[in-house]
């Protein structure tokens, strides 16, 4: 192996390829952890990422041997993944290899070869040496508002800051005077701080990996720091490159202190010689092979019932029947459950979409000092919506959380007077979970009272920081007809539509933002709800639209609602404008939510092994609504830990089906849109959305302690960006085991429900979607929508798929099947075909 | 006397709840948080109860009949209960915090891996806050301080496949070792002063401590200090305060409940206790005060530096346990166990929202932010002092590197000059020098007989010198484990050896002193030969090797025979050891520190081996490890 010269700019570029992306936690957003091995097809992946960096990335061996035994990998499945992968005439074989071989399942990688030097042959623990310091300094410098005392030099470069210090203080960062000398005097570049330490080019990009992969959570957020700087509503001017540098002279200030200034070598003096190259070819293993079929087996054991499912739809009905109100919701698994009982109870028609509705805009509450973007991370909306005339100011205050309480005669005034109304307080909050100023509440979002600034003339726009308040007429026009179209209602509008953002409550719970709705960067779904509503409901817009074919009756309205996932509420925004007609069928209707609501308490409640899921509806609900106030409660919800697939296509479709909240329902007709330009949309969003929750559960779930966040009892929260453990911690990425526990470790299966030869045209439009699916970060299979065939996309084309599932069983006693276990349940057809 | 058997039952009710939660099976969550619950419950009710009439009928302190374990003819052993506002106050609020905090790990702990070992260390520390806070005496006392730091280690090392929390766990049992040897040795000096074992509730006698103070300043001096060592030490006072935030590794409620509120309060308890002692002795008051300012300002300074929550919140409860300390120098008792009350509760409840702050502060932020310009320096201050002062409290005034520079890393290069010994020579070395202390033993014992000689002075002090160069020896070994474990086992010898010269010793007292050590010695000896069998080349004291994750029933047993062979209250050797004590002479200061440091170093030393070979991150990869900094 010939070695890359070593250049700087090279090699802060593959750092933060490789680090990991985790944003800061009030915008946590799911994606795919290992994101930077995308671009190899997804076994490949996760064998490099083994023996580069020792993730685990698939289950152990005896765990899927275990399934196996268990019954939860079908002995056919496996039989056919083997036979497709492996051919009939080493079936045998390799059938003995997955059920009994003996293999060293060992996760040796290549980082740590340079850093364990200083350990092995300096006698230095160089990381237990400097980590503490390091993560308590760049954490003060990083910090949103823990410290009472911020650090000194907030607006200067991180290293300019400690320049500045290093310069004035009486007590000194360094020790050695050669480092201040390198800090202060000269212009070292990391090159020249890398030729103390190791010596050799050859290994300054090796060593500068394993230093910064020894705590990949700090080195991954200054990467987006530096990448996303707006971020932080404090701003700072972090860089990867400052940050490695201070890195460095800490190193060379303890081996100094521990040597003596040039007492020491560096440490390509002492290097073994068979240290392996980060980055050399990797070793290709059977064990790997294995993994991957297990894998396999174990997903489409799952996979085939469902296709089979699918392929049961009943014949389509005429329309004959009006549906009694329509509601339009997220496309997030966690409606799924709910739109069986708003359909059921209310002989409703249900759609699914992006939870933000087809609006884009940045949303600016009242007495906010900023903005949060609603609608996907990557979008960058040019509108901004503001929130006027609220009731209630959106923050309350809590003394437990003051600055006085820490101080020395504050502090003593307030624990001999406040501290006796905190035992009283506890005591409260463990027996009567109530309502705290800390609680995280989706309702509370937007104030219900409020005013949202809308419109905006069309001859007068106004902007603020080159954003257009308000939209324009044709704006909203255009928005209303993509939301539409691209979900299939375009006729039958029933006198009410429904349209229903969600969002999550929950106390206690630093990981918070990852339970609202993903659409909407995080944050509740309410504003876009309500703005798509009021859209809907204007003269001007409904003109535009039947201009373009779409005609809504005049007394149609639009309701936008909120759903809060975690206690199963529902709240409705601007019913006072209702007309006198709709306004008593909303009545009846809200009595149908909330039966509802308790329904799907009650279904959700098996899956929470403390409630007794054999009490009546109403009284699981009440317990339900405790979790999301109780201090106590690691898991208000179960988020999306239950999510396997995503069904593209009509709701007729898949409304036959038992799906145990597992799918992603997005709505669209193929009938529609017979070139696929709404299809488009929908998979260029469902792909990294609902691709990147499902990856994000499977990596972490998998390895929680590399690539997720271990358990999130003991951690400790460092300058309001993140999580570690303890004190001296790295910052913690991805997700707590406390989200995962029930979480099967299944690739997402996205199922759409058109002609292959358009989805493929499709998928192909855009190279960044396309990855997903070629290189199988999630399974895509194709359903016929007449035929009913099923092709699956492999290797960049179709090939057939003959589900091997011959019956799915019918209920017709949900209640009793839920609650028979609180494990994942198979799927069942609520309807029978006919004839 | 009724009353006795209330108080019996908050000690024992726990301990009981404490032995039935190791039975139960690891799934049944319900049944062992319901137990723990129970259990904490019943204590916090009866004590409501009996308090209610205890303050309506006698509000007099109780003390209860002694119980007497041991007794020789110049020696008892006594265990002693007492009651009184101080227990109750300190009572009521361990079992009312308690019971909170387990009806709310009861939910936020489900599903945990190691469920039941956490009710358990609950449990178990609930049994020995109550029997500290009701000691009547030293002994007493010094076996719930034992138990204390045993649950604290148990707690910190809850996640144990980590190394943060298990490097903390040692750290901070260390510093907790460091103030048992104030207990040890203001328990040997007060049983020269009183010539008996004191009880706290003779100490209420005035006139009798005013008389033995006047005559005996500078023992009762000593023993204030060791008194204030011991209390500094569990109370995260100066210099001891870095290692409250390195204790914050476990769940949450378990740093709420040890670091936010109880455990972190008992220095405060123990000055409390000894007050009337103290308060008589103007030096020892003042020494009080300066620890309680000093800390009070650093703990201030470093707290509101911080940007970690917990450690933000440790550090000013550290603050305010420093005014605490102030308060009793001032001899405003009431006042600091009011403060005490409060103080915990506040901090409990911080360091349990503390998750929140996230979401509460995030809000502030984003409704209440105001652009900042770079801090102004007030006009009397220079960047110099500004800059030093803000870098200097953001390292926690380099506290946690003081206490190991000037503490641990003294003991380490000491023990390092022993470096020839190994695991093969260590008897080649201990045999011929034994036996020649033996020869000098009898040798001296002649001697003494017909002269007073030097020689009877210094014999003791060589043998202890010898056994705590051995004992430090073990403490700084990295490579052999066997080697660390012969050597605090073969220093208990020398010990003997030193104490049996001072004077008679009779062969009963030895066996008390030796059999509980011996027992422990050997079977943890052959768990380590055990382990060593199967694991060969994972097998030294360099780095952590995790084995717990495959031998966790070897692990159980070392991890008692540890406990055994450091002098822990489960064999008689613990009895032994303050046996020993008894025999150290008034004036033998040096014979009295070299002894109780052999106690509380090889502790220490026996721990980390422990710890070394058991905790930490497994060292074996076929599974998923973290990394060192997680």
């Amino acid at each position: 192996m010939t070695f890359p010269k070593y250049e700087e700019e090279v090699v802060l570029h593959h750092l933060h390829h490789y680090l990991p992306h985790q944003n800061p936690l009030k915008d946590f957003i799911h994606q795919n952890t290992l994101s930077c091995f995308q671009d190899l097809p997804f076994h490949l992946a996760l064998e490099t990422a083994t023996s580069l960096f020792g993730y685990k990335t698939y289950l152990h061996l005896s765990q899927y041997r275990k399934l196996f035994a268990e019954g939860k990998i079908n002995p056919k499945i496996l039989q056919k993944i083997i036979i497709d992968h492996k051919g009939i005439d080493i079936y045998k074989e390799w059938h003995d290899k997955l059920l009994t071989q003996q293999y060293d399942t060992a996760l040796t990688n290549r980082l740590g070869q340079l850093h364990q030097v200083w350990t092995n042959h300096y006698h230095l623990n160089i990381e237990k040496e400097i980590h503490g310091f390091l993560f308590r300094f760049v954490g003060s410098y990083i910090d949103q508002g823990i410290a009472i005392q911020k650090f000194p030099i907030r607006n200067k470069s991180f290293l300019a800051a400690i320049k500045e210090l290093e310069s004035y203080s009486f007590s000194k960062i360094f020790k050695s005077k050669r480092v201040r000398d390198l800090l202060l005097h000269k212009h070292c570049t990391i090159k020249d701080l890398l030729n103390i330490l190791v010596g050799e080019e050859q290994w300054y990009e090796q060593y500068l990996f394993d230093q910064q992969f020894a705590h990949a959570g700090w080195s991954g957020m200054v990467a987006v720091l530096e990448a996303h700087p707006e971020m932080l509503l404090d701003k700072r001017k972090i860089t990867l490159h400052d940050f490695i540098i201070f890195e460095l002279l800490l190193e060379i200030d303890a081996l100094d202190r521990k040597f003596g200034v040039d007492k020491w070598l560096p440490l390509a003096s002492k290097l073994p010689a068979n240290v392996t190259p980060i980055f050399a070819p990797i070793e290709r293993k059977e064990l790997f092979e294995v993994y991957a079929l297990w894998q396999e087996a174990y997903e489409w054991t799952f996979y085939d019932q469902a296709l089979k499912g699918l392929q049961l739809a009943p014949e389509a009905t005429n329309t004959s029947n009006k549906p009694h109100f329509q509601g339009i919701f997220c496309i997030d698994d966690r409606e799924c459950s709910l739109r069986r009982y708003v359909e059921k109870l209310g002989h409703a028609q249900t759609f699914g979409t992006a939870g933000f509705f087809n609006m884009e805009f940045y949303f600016q509450p009242e007495h906010g000092k900023f903005y949060t973007k609603s609608c996907p991370a990557p979008l960058s909306p040019k509108f901004l919506i503001r929130e006027t005339e609220i009731r209630k100011h959106h923050h309350q205050k809590d003394a437990h959380f003051s600055k006085h309480s820490k101080n020395l005669f504050g502090g003593w005034f307030i624990s001999q007077t406040m501290g006796f109304w905190s035992a009283i307080q506890l005591a409260w909050n463990i027996f009567k979970p109530s309502e705290t100023p800390a609680l995280v509440s989706s309702f509370r979002h937007m104030d219900k009272e409020s005013k949202l600034h809308l419109e905006c003339n069309d001859h007068h726009l106004k902007h603020v920081n080159d954003l257009q308040i308000g939209f324009t007429v044709v704006e909203m026009a255009d928005r209303l007809e993509g939301l539409l179209r691209s979900i299939g209602l375009i006729d039958n509008f029933s006198d009410l539509i429904y349209l229903i953002g969600h969002g999550a409550s929950s106390v206690n719970n630093t990981h918070y933002a990852g339970y609202d709705c993903g659409a909407c960067s995080g944050r509740a779904g309410s504003v876009n709800a309500r703005v798509a509503a009021i859209i809907g409901n204007k003269a001007e817009v409904r003109e535009i639209l039947a201009e373009r074919g779409i005609f809504i009756p005049k007394h149609t309205q639009f309701l936008g609602a909120l759903h809060d996932t975690t206690r199963d509420e529902i709240d409705f925004y601007d019913e006072e404008m209702l007309s006198e007609k709709n306004r008593f069928s909303h009545k009846k209707n809200k009595e149908i939510f909330g039966e509802a609501l308790s329904c799907n308490a009650k279904e959700r409640s098996r899956r929470f092994l403390l409630t007794d899921s054999n009490q009546s509806a109403g009284e699981i609900h009440k317990n339900i609504k405790k979790r999301a106030l109780s201090l106590f409660e690691p898991r208000p919800e179960w988020n999306h830990a239950t999510n396997a697939m995503c069904i593209v296509g009509r709701r007729e479709s898949n409304k036959h089906l038992f799906l145990d909240r597992r799918s992603f329902l997005n709505s669209y007709d193929y009938t529609q849109d017979p070139e696929g330009n709404y299809l488009f949309g929908i998979l260029k969003a469902v792909a990294p959305v609902c691709g990147g929750i499902n990856l994000e559960y499977y990596f972490s779930k998998i390895d929680n302690y590399r690539l997720g966040a271990g358990s999130k009892l003991p951690h400790n929260v460092i300058g309001l960006v993140g999580v570690a453990n303890g004190l001296e911690g790295d910052l913690r990425t991805g997700l707590p085991a406390q989200m995962l526990n029930i979480h099967d470790t299944l690739r997402l299966l996205v199922v759409v429900e058109h002609f292959p030869e358009v989805v493929l045209r499709t998928i192909q439009k855009n190279s960044a979607t396309y990855e997903w699916f070629v290189n199988n970060w999630v399974h895509l299979v194709c359903i016929h929508p007449e035929t009913k065939a099923l092709y699956r996309f492999m290797e960049g084309k179709w090939s057939d798929y003959q589900p091997i599932t011959e019956q799915i069983p019918y209920t017709d006693n949900l209640e009793e099947v839920l609650l028979k276990t609180w494990e994942n349940l198979p799927i069942y057809l609520l309807e029978q075909k006919q004839g | 006397m009724n009353a006795n058997y209330f108080i019996l039952s908050f000690i024992f009710l726990p301990l009981l709840a404490f032995v039935i939660s190791l039975f139960i099976n690891e799934k049944q969550e319900k049944l062992i948080s319901n137990i723990t619950m129970w259990s904490i419950g019943t204590t916090f009710f009866a004590l409501v109860g009996f308090v209610g009439y205890w303050l309506l009928h006698e509000v007099k302190s109780i003390n209860l009949k002694e119980i007497t374990i041991f007794q020789s003819k110049e020696y008892v052993f006594v265990i002693d209960f007492y009651f009184d506002r101080v227990s109750a106050t300190y009572l009521l609020v361990g079992a009312f915090i308690s019971f909170l905090i387990v009806r709310y790990s009861r939910y936020y702990m489900h599903l945990e891996a190691g469920y039941r070992r956490f009710f358990a260390t609950i449990l178990f520390f609930y049994f020995s806050y109550n029997f500290t806070v009701l000691a009547g005496n030293f002994e007493t006392l010094f076996v719930g301080w034992e138990m204390l730091g045993i649950s604290s280690f148990l707690l910190i090392a809850f996640y144990r496949e980590r190394y943060l929390p298990v490097r903390n766990a040692v750290k901070v049992f260390s510093v907790y070792r460091i103030g048992d040897i104030g207990i040890l040795l203001a328990m040997w000096a007060s049983h020269h002063l009183w010539h008996e074992n004191i009880t706290f509730q003779k100490l209420l006698d005035y006139d009798l401590v005013q008389h033995i103070l006047s005559e005996y300043q500078w023992t009762g001096l000593f023993i204030s200090v060791c008194i204030l060592v011991a209390a500094a030490a569990k109370s995260a006072q100066f210099p001891f305060s870095a290692w409250i935030p390195r204790a914050m590794e476990g769940p949450t409620p378990s740093s709420a409940i040890f670091y936010g509120s109880l455990s972190i309060h008992f220095g405060v308890f123990l000055l409390i206790r000894m007050m009337p002692f103290l308060e008589q002795q103007m030096t020892a008051r003042v020494l009080i005060g300066m620890v309680g300012v000093l800390t009070a300002i650093i703990g201030y300074f470093t707290s509101i530096v911080q940007p970690t929550i917990k450690t933000q919140i440790a550090y000013a409860s550290v603050s305010q346990i420093g005014i605490m300390f102030i308060e009793i120098a001032f001899g405003l008792e009431e006042l600091a166990l009011f403060h005490f009350v409060g103080n915990a509760f506040l901090r409990t409840y911080q360091l349990l929202v503390s998750p929140s702050v996230v979401a509460y502060l995030i809000r502030e932020q984003f409704y209440n932010y105001k652009p900042h310009n770079d801090n102004k320096i007030k006009f009397w201050l220079s960047k110099r002092i500004y800059y030093g002062w803000y870098l200097l409290s953001l390292r926690e005034f380099n506290l946690d590197a003081f206490v190991g520079k000037w503490i641990f890393s003294v003991f380490k290069r000491i023990g390092n000059k022993l470096n020839f010994l190994t695991y093969k020579n260590i008897f080649n070395y201990f045999f011929p020098t034994y036996l020649l202390g033996l020869g000098l033993y009898i040798g001296g014992k002649y001697f003494a007989k017909v002269h007073q000689t030097w020689f009877h002075d210094v014999l003791p002090i060589l043998f202890g010198t010898i056994a705590l160069l051995m004992i430090m020896k073990a403490f700084s070994e990295r490579r052999y484990p066997r080697l660390a474990w012969l050597l605090v086992f073969l220093g208990h010898f020398w010990i003997a050896l030193a104490v049996s010269h001072n004077e008679y010793f009779s062969a009963f007292e030895l066996v008390w002193y030796l059999s509980g050590i011996a027992i422990a010695g050997v079977t943890g000896w052959y768990s380590l030969e055990w382990l060593k069998k199967k694991e060969p080349r994972l097998f030294t004291l360099y780095r952590y090797y995790g084995h717990i994750y495959e031998y966790p029933r070897l692990a159980g047993l070392f991890f008692i025979c540890t406990l055994g062979l450091m002098g822990f209250p489960i064999t008689t050797t613990f009895i032994g050891e303050d046996l020993i004590f008894s025999h150290v002479h008034q004036h033998q200061y040096v014979l009295a520190f070299l002894l109780s440091s052999c106690f509380v170093i090889g502790g220490i030393a026996l721990i980390k081996i422990y710890a070394r070979l058991f905790l930490g991150s497994h060292a074996k990869v076929y599974h998923e490890t973290p990394l060192q900094s997680s």
